[in-house]
């Protein structure tokens, strides 16, 4: 091993990130959740939970059920809306020095812009991510996601509303999700994550009926890998946008999957929950393989394995 | 910082089929824990199943460092627990969550338990007879077999009154009921129980039975905690899905999480499905 320590840092669509690790939105809440088990400044960023113009309470109980290596959730977007968001939760991560990044979601194309802009007045916010593809609200959500004019539409409104980066989250549940790609990238997105979760279902045989109160949920964990590594190599091919890889990464080997296949940074989600320190074990592990490898910068590996 | 504690087995006794009273080597949490506190068990080594398993903390001994579980095998998860030896190892996360408040030591203690709902309530028990308060225990299972640490609870200077679903031991019907007729009866040793004469319920068990208890000592006037079971993913407030109803918020009912906010709340706070 060489004793030069790489560069892990990235720069995702504007957003300086001090190596490619994040969180996956909903699945590390506001971080005084997880404060107590790392330190958050050493994760490159921190993409918090999904946020509304309102308060939202959220889906019928049961919302989770666990699936083959993977698990279904219909939370419903439960969240304290913008405002509180703005006035409760985000001067906990101001004492940090690390990327906040907002998940924003909206019924209406005005409501995106809304909190754009509401977002971008608030200190503190280093980016957002529009939430297109979420598979368990009525309205908005993965409607957005799933149309490409659509999708762009909400972009546009977004970027005409913030001087921030803007990440737009892509949901697999589409024919083809390097279409949406192209129009969201056309529409002045910085930068790509994906995927959002896999829409699935669940029915308990005892009780014939389905686990969910929502009937439908959103699959996420390592059963979704491969359905997330092919969308990123796919995207990666057609669009050239910084890509936010994420779907069941759980150790740095599934995170230097998506790297190679595209990504240029990664997010951890249902992994949290098994393990709260997964962030910083995939951390570790991808230092140690660009020493391994003998890479310096891990720039070098994104999207790797499509040159070969 | 929380550490995620790698628990050593140190051993596992089934009290009864499908029933398993399991002991970690993991001091911290033996120190740290209060009754109605869970750990969040990691049961397999492997991704699926993929979650951990929030299972409350039954004992503790913290002159040795352990920290002891009883639970019953349920699904998938508790299955693999169950298969754990001496001289394996369980990753754990806690004591999470928000248990039971301790009473006053001329409180009235009336304990409700019904079937696997004792594995918390006997650590509340062991904890508040070091504090020399004794309680009054109702303790309900299917049948006999099952009414477990009847006798150990009574050696820690409880009072235990058994039901059983089919009469083979104590009272022949649900705890709920037994305890209904033990509130509104005027003749038991200790006199009716009475709004303002400082009694407390303390209760875990299925949720059709807490919601029967509920009504009954709202009924009777008396305040009570009852221990919440929910699927969890977290089990440190981020996920949201082990949200359950609570009075309170803008439209009189909200969403609170069992993991953190519970899995013990005010009786009267619960919102029942």
């Amino acid at each position: 091993m060489s004793g030069v320590k790489p560069n892990l840092s990235v720069n995702v669509g504007g957003i300086l990130m001090k190596n490619p690790v994040t969180t996956a939105s909903g699945t590390f809440g506001f971080g005084p959740e997880y404060s107590p088990y790392l330190d958050l400044n050493r994760l490159g960023a921190i993409v918090v939970k999904g946020i509304t113009l309102l308060p939202r309470t959220g889906n019928p109980t049961p919302r989770l059920a666990e699936t083959p290596a993977g698990i279904l959730n219909s939370i419903g977007l439960q969240n304290p809306g913008v405002e509180r968001f703005i006035s409760e939760a985000l001067p906990f991560l101001a004492d940090y020095d690390l990327p906040v990044i907002v998940n924003i979601a909206g019924d209406t194309v005005d409501d995106y812009a809304l909190l754009a802009e509401k977002l971008s007045r608030a200190s503190g916010v280093g980016g957002l991510e529009v939430n297109i593809s979420c598979p368990n609200v009525k309205k908005g959500g993965m409607q957005f996601g799933s149309d490409p004019a659509m999708a762009a539409e909400v972009t546009r409104a977004v970027k005409a509303s913030t001087g921030l980066p803007v990440i737009v989250k892509l949901s697999p549940n589409v024919t083809s999700i390097v279409a949406v790609a192209e129009k969201v990238a056309e529409a002045g997105a910085d930068a790509l994550s994906m995927i959002n979760t896999v829409l699935g279902m669940a029915i308990d045989i005892k009780k014939k009926r389905p686990v969910l109160g929502n009937l439908l949920g959103g699959l996420s964990g390592p059963a979704v890998k491969p359905v997330a590594v092919r969308a990123v190599w796919q995207v990666y091919r057609e669009v050239k946008l910084p890509i936010i890889g994420m779907g069941g990464i759980t150790t740095a080997e599934d995170a230097i999957e998506f790297i190679l296949a595209g990504a240029t940074a990664v997010a951890v989600g249902t992994a949290n929950f098994v393990n709260p320190r997964a962030t910083m074990d995939v951390l570790e592990g991808i230092e140690n393989y660009l020493c391994e490898n003998g890479i310096e910068n891990i720039d070098e590996l994104t999207g790797l394995a499509q040159k070969s | 910082m929380s550490p995620v504690a790698d628990a050593k087995v140190i051993k596992q006794n089934m009290i009864a089929p499908g029933h398993f009273r399991l002991y970690l080597f993991a001091p911290e949490i033996a120190e740290a824990a209060r009754p109605g506190q869970f750990v969040h068990v990691r049961c397999g080594h492997t991704l699926d199943p993929l979650l951990r398993r929030p299972v409350s903390i039954h004992a503790v001994d913290r002159e040795k460092g352990e920290v002891i579980l009883f639970y019953r095998v349920a699904g998938r998860g508790t299955a693999l627990l169950s298969k754990n030896n001496s001289g394996d190892t369980i990753s754990l996360l806690g004591p999470l969550g928000h248990g039971f408040s301790m009473p006053q030591s001329h409180a009235r203690v009336l304990v409700v338990a019904g079937g696997i709902g004792i594995a918390p309530l006997y650590f509340f028990l062991q904890e508040i007879a070091v504090s020399e308060i004794s309680a009054d225990v109702f303790l309900g299972a299917a049948t006999q077999k099952q009414l477990f640490f009847m006798n150990e609870i009574k050696e820690s200077g409880h009072r235990v009154v058994p039901s059983t679903d089919d009469g083979s031991t104590g009272y022949h019907g649900t705890v709920a009921d037994l305890f209904e007729e033990y509130v509104r009866k005027s003749d038991n040793q200790n006199g009716p129980v009475r709004r303002g004469d400082d009694a407390k319920v303390y209760g875990c068990g299925p949720s059709g039975m807490l919601k029967r208890l509920t009504d009954i000592i709202a009924a009777a006037g008396i305040p009570g905690e009852v221990s919440l079971e929910e699927r969890m993913g977290c089990g440190v407030g981020a996920c949201l899905s082990c949200a359950c109803k609570a009075r309170g918020g803008k439209n009189g009912v909200q969403y609170r999480r069992a993991c953190v906010d519970g899995p013990v709340f005010p009786a009267g706070e619960v919102v029942w499905e």
